[in-house]
């Protein structure tokens, strides 16, 4: 017995319906949620940490390995995680002809934003 | 508010409901998600200023310690940490534990005081970094 669709035939021709490429975005907004727990608290206490330091200081911390390593991550989550998170909220707010150039200027903006942030830090780290 | 395409009522009509502690998290998760997110360009401005030097660097920090800037820093720390523990909340949703109408009221009310426990906790070691050190 082959498994009934709850969705008409003509709603399948249209790719009208709930389960287009939800599943993807919803599974990945998790992954990059999960990734970002210990990525940001780690980050929040490290800030907290420096409230005193000087420039050299806060610099020097900023371009060591372990350092680098998590901002970079930390960096690639965060950034993905905002354009899954802000993918939604456009689509759901945002209809007719703003809605398809704004979701094409947010993810090409998270994207030169985490770039530039990961470039950033591997210029401290490399000495510039 | 109408659906465009085809005229008609679209969901949710939300200003018909009475506001409850469920739907209320639930906005405020997707609230502080967009404040995250402009703290994020923000986090990258930060970073490239201390990567261009000194200078640049000391000009953003001192936007941040400006009472205006502090403000504003308090309520991103308080819309990371309701974001984060909402976050969790949702996660542990996701699993498939929680549901029980009950359990959905505690976790709420815990995940609110746990986000200003937290958010008080760390400007208080702040403040006192800040002040017992030169």
């Amino acid at each position: 017995m082959t498994r009934q669709s709850t969705r008409s035939p003509l709603a399948r021709a249209l790719g009208l319906g709930s389960a287009k490429s939800g599943v993807e975005n919803w599974w990945l907004e998790r992954l990059s949620a999960v990734a970002l727990v210990p990525l940001t608290v780690w980050f929040v206490a490290s800030i907290i940490a420096h409230v005193n330091s000087d420039y050299g200081t806060f610099i020097a911390w900023l371009g060591a390995p372990l350092t680098t390593v998590m901002m970079v991550l930390l960096l690639i989550a965060l950034f993905y995680h905002t354009a899954l998170g802000l993918q939604v909220v456009i689509e759901d707010y945002v209809h007719g002809t703003a809605k398809l150039p704004l979701l094409v200027a947010l993810r090409l903006g998270c994207f030169a934003l985490a770039v530039t942030g990961i470039l950033a830090n591997l210029r401290i780290a490399l000495g510039r | 508010m109408t659906n465009p395409a085809r005229g008609r009522p679209s969901s949710p009509n939300i200003q018909i409901y009475r506001p409850q502690l469920t739907s209320v998290l639930s906005i405020v998760n997707r609230l502080t998600g967009v404040i995250l997110s402009v703290c994020a360009v923000f986090l990258v401005v930060w970073l490239s200023a201390a990567a261009a030097g000194p200078h640049a660097y000391a000009a953003v920090q001192a936007l941040i310690a400006s009472w205006i800037g502090r403000i504003v820093l308090f309520a991103c720390t308080l819309a990371f940490f309701l974001h984060l523990c909402g976050g969790i909340r949702h996660l542990v949703w996701d699993m498939g534990y929680g549901f029980e109408l009950r359990t959905i009221y505690v976790s709420g009310w815990v995940m609110v005081a746990v986000s200003v426990v937290l958010t008080a906790t760390a400007w208080f070691i702040s403040l006192f970094l800040s002040v017992s050190s030169p």
